[in-house]
């Protein structure tokens, strides 16, 4: 399989001369015993390790009155298991300058670490202790709910963060994705150590996750040490996927009040997961819009025509089961009501005529040229490897992504700006100072 | 055009600096070569030794507003242009001012990379600095200045910190400038400015990454070497005169957690204490081991979380900052008296061998980390170049192995004395409901 990352690879080995022979491969993907899908890259540049845990334990598998379970359960994996307790597991990382962290998402939770390749054996075994006998102790989760709860009132101070969750509320009412990860002070005060002792059984199975692993390492060599060291981690069932969000929310517009000095503005809708046959036409046609950093039309008509905002950008994300756009900008406050006018005539503009030959092919030119360059540090390349066996994309998927762009045309551009940008759909969300916010 | 807050967090550990070459252009013109094939990306930047450092009293943010004014194009290239240019051929630019400098950089394929080669020599000398710009522009750093400063609690209290630690020397003002100043700067305060700093014997540029020295050297020369010579622009002479007794400062804004912050006047780089200093702050903060974070966050529930910052690479003496936020609940005059003794600890006791070598250890594996980033490597031989030279990066892991738990006890008696020091304390107040 030549994949980017061969190419990438075989320029080193091309102009490594001056270090010493490297041992290369294509990523490579296995499945080892327990059902743990393995993906590898040998990378000898330097002696490190970058790997990433994804397992299928996000908060899209929690009930409402148990919102904050998945991540709450991420959070106490570093808190205590069979062997060690959470100063031992801290002392232990802390004393070979390896960083492990833990979390969730709505789709998954994640283990990372970047250790040096002399302490893998550490790590791993550290890893296969957390992912086969954490513990939950009860004092260990007292302390983890009350960070959660103050980090949720930290949110409160980040403008961006207290827009984007209303919008995501307002998009997907009654849905986990529609639920902040962390829960609310409330649910996260009663949740009970059974329900996350049960969350980790039911859901923290090797058939559900995928280790991606980057560094000074071989694929043989990895892959006999996970099956050594995850050898206790046993298959789970495989359960079904929950549903995406049944219900989508209805055009309105949210006003939060805060003392600020700008109006923090969010506009959005619905978009499409990530496998839909037009997500490549729609990434080109977002660039273009707002995705283009100071390329794009948003950031040409509000920042540099009219100064009316620092940062302006839009987005299509995509999960697995559903997506959203958003267009997101802060402008002072007196300026809400201008800043949000052009941007639906961004949105309607884009709707209603073709873009040129040249936008469309300096957005294609930029989405493919800088594509490889996204992938610089091992750390980088275990995040995408890990998002490729997600979503399902092929482990070639570096190599078709420059034909998925290139052949998008402008009348691709115009189509899906039609279907999939949709002004009567909107949700505005404007954070800041409403005595000062005119909006019509 | 991104980021004028300090890059703290990339310059913290040095690259490999046996690797770096160094050519000087007749014109004075460093270049700093660090070939690096692992990736198939070169970062190309150009740094210009001035900052907010450089600036006057009522004219602060002028450094940065150049910087956002340099998009707006030459004879040959139109506003905006050159972020047009740069990210059709597939690369990702941006710009950053700091308190020392002035960075503009990209990162680009090895074929591509020319092009940020002469777009940066175009603009070193050329940059218009169209009138017509000028105002809009002014408004996007105000909005800048709300959305970085104004409207984030922690950013806000840090700048009036500054403002109290520095009473005489520049670093007292922020990057970004005051709201008021930024309103008086003028067009011709810009031009003024770009006369005077921008040349090339006033910066220097970096390479890093996928690139050959026979390959991109004749063609730095080609772009750059036919530039003459500025005049040397003024030098900064200021000391900050010593700290006499603390000084607090409170800062009342909506929020919903308090937080604490202490300045520490300390050393920079060039002091052989810089190392004992690097280690003591990953004693105090580095992982969930580290004393601060296991006392205040973990046993005694004080925090939501703890920082332990030194700010080693500067032009001028830096300091060496504790900073938590607390947790819900909980008395701001509480945890600043446990951090106290957290403080006064290490500079009585010495700590003990197996904390020294894990301090060493986190710090010799973040060096190997920091490797895997050509724009992180390139970031560090700049800073250090700003600072006082990029050789002050050799010997860095060796002057860290070399410290001892007496080095500790002794540069934490020595900087994180009271006296010398800047309390900042975040109060929450709640908006009125509407």
């Amino acid at each position: 399989m030549k994949s980017f990352l061969a190419r990438l690879i075989a320029i080193f080995v091309l102009t490594l001369w001056a270090l010493p022979a490297q041992a290369s491969t294509v990523p490579k993907r296995s499945v080892l015993n327990n059902g743990l899908v393995l993906l590898t890259s040998e990378q000898r540049a330097l002696p490190m390790v970058a790997i990433e845990l994804l397992i299928d334990a996000g908060s899209r598998h929690e009930s409402v009155d148990r919102a904050g379970l998945a991540n709450l359960t991420a959070r106490l994996l570093t808190y205590g298991t069979a062997r060690r307790n959470a100063l031992q597991i801290s002392e232990t990382l802390d004393f070979i300058g390896a960083s492990l962290a833990s979390g969730a998402s709505e789709n998954v939770a994640s283990i990372s670490m970047t250790i040096l390749k002399k302490d893998l054996a550490t790590g791993l075994e550290l890893m296969a202790e957390i992912l086969t006998s954490s513990t939950f102790p009860p004092a260990e989760i007292d302390r983890q709910k009350q960070a959660v709860i103050a980090a949720i009132k930290a949110q409160e101070e980040d403008p961006g963060a207290v827009a984007g969750r209303a919008f995501a509320a307002a998009l997907f009412p009654e849905s986990p994705y529609g639920r902040p990860v962390e829960g609310t002070a409330a649910s996260v005060k009663s949740l009970r150590a059974q329900s996350l002792k049960d969350f980790f059984s039911r859901f923290y199975r090797p058939n559900r996750s995928i280790i991606s692993v980057v560094g000074d390492v071989s694929e043989r060599e990895i892959s006999q040490a996970l099956n050594q060291a995850l050898r206790g981690w046993s298959k789970g069932a495989a359960g079904v996927p929950p549903p995406a969000p049944a219900t989508i929310g209805v055009p309105q517009t949210i006003r939060l009040n805060k003392e600020l000095t700008q109006a923090n503005i969010m506009l959005g809708h619905a978009g499409v997961p990530r496998r839909h046959p037009d997500y490549y036409a729609i990434q080109v046609m977002n660039y273009i819009l707002g995705g283009g950093g100071f390329s794009s039309r948003a950031m040409d008509s509000i920042r540099n025509e009219r100064g009316l905002a620092y940062s302006v950008y839009s987005y299509f994300g995509a999960d697995q089961s559903h997506g959203s756009f958003q267009f997101v900008m802060q402008t002072k406050n007196e300026s809400a009501g201008e800043a949000i006018g052009l941007a639906r005539d961004e949105i309607r503009k884009l709707r209603e005529q073709s873009v040129s030959e040249q936008e469309l092919s300096d957005a294609k030119n930029y989405l493919t040229g800088s594509f490889p360059l996204r992938f610089d540090t091992n750390r980088r390349v275990a995040g995408f490897l890990g998002q490729v066996e997600l979503f399902g994309l092929g482990l070639d998927f570096a190599d078709r992504y420059s034909g998925l762009i290139g052949k998008v045309t402008r009348e691709d551009v115009l189509r899906v700006a039609k279907q999939f940008l949709q002004p009567e759909k909107l949700i505005t969300v404007i954070v800041g100072d409403q005595k000062k916010i005119k909006v019509q | 055009m991104f980021a004028w807050l300090a890059v703290s967090l990339l310059m913290a550990r040095p690259a490999q600096a046996e690797r770096v070459q160094e050519f000087i252009l007749d014109n004075g013109l460093k270049v700093l070569l660090l070939e690096d094939h692992k990736s198939p990306a070169v970062t190309f930047q150009v740094w210009y030794r001035v900052g907010s450092r450089n600036e006057k009293d009522g004219k602060s943010g002028l450094a940065h507003f150049l910087e956002h004014f340099l998009f707006k194009g030459t004879p040959t290239t139109g506003p905006e242009e050159y972020s047009r240019i740069i990210a059709k051929n597939g690369g990702r630019s941006n710009a950053f001012t700091s308190n020392d400098m002035t960075v503009y950089f990209a990162t680009m394929s090895r074929e591509k990379i020319s092009i940020e080669l002469e777009l940066e020599a175009d603009r070193m000398v050329n940059a218009l600095l169209g009138e017509t710009y000028f105002e809009p522009e002014k408004k996007v750093i105000q909005e800048e200045r709300r959305l970085r400063t104004d409207d984030n609690p922690a950013a806000a209290l840090g700048e009036v910190v500054n403002a109290v630690a520095y009473t005489v020397h520049p670093y007292r003002r922020p990057v970004v400038g005051w709201m008021e100043d930024l309103q008086n700067l003028t067009r011709q305060d810009l031009v003024d400015f770009y006369k005077l700093y921008y040349a090339p014997n006033n910066a220097f540029i970096v390479v890093v990454g996928d690139f050959s020295t026979t390959e991109i050297l004749p063609k730095i020369r080609a772009a750059y070497g036919k530039m003459p010579r500025g005049a040397e622009p003024p030098k900064v002479k200021v000391t900050e005169p010593e700290q006499r007794g603390e000084r607090r400062v409170a800062l009342k804004k909506e929020a919903e957690l308090p937080f604490v912050t202490m300045y520490y006047h300390a050393p920079n780089q060039a002091s052989p204490d810089s190392f004992a200093l690097d280690l003591l702050s990953v004693v105090l903060a580095g992982g969930r081991s580290s004393r601060l974070h296991h006392e205040l966050v973990y046993k005694k529930r004080l925090a939501n979380g703890i920082d332990a910052d030194y700010g080693a690479v500067s032009i001028d003496p830096t300091g060496f900052s504790v900073s938590a936020q607390l947790l819900p609940g909980k008395d701001a005059a509480e945890l600043e008296r446990e951090i106290d003794s957290e403080l006064e600890r290490v500079k009585k006791d010495l700590i003990t061998d197996k904390e020294l070598q894990k301090a060493k250890n986190q710090v010799e594996a973040a060096f190997v980390f920091a490797q895997d980033s050509i724009f992180g490597q390139a970031m560090k031989i700049g800073y250090y170049e700003v600072a006082g030279g990029w050789r002050q990066m050799n010997g860095y892991l060796d002057g860290i192995r070399k410290v001892t738990r007496e080095d500790i006890r002794r540069v934490a008696k020595t900087s994180l004395d009271r006296d010398r020091r800047t309390v900042g304390v975040l109060i929450p107040t709640q908006a009125k409901p509407q």
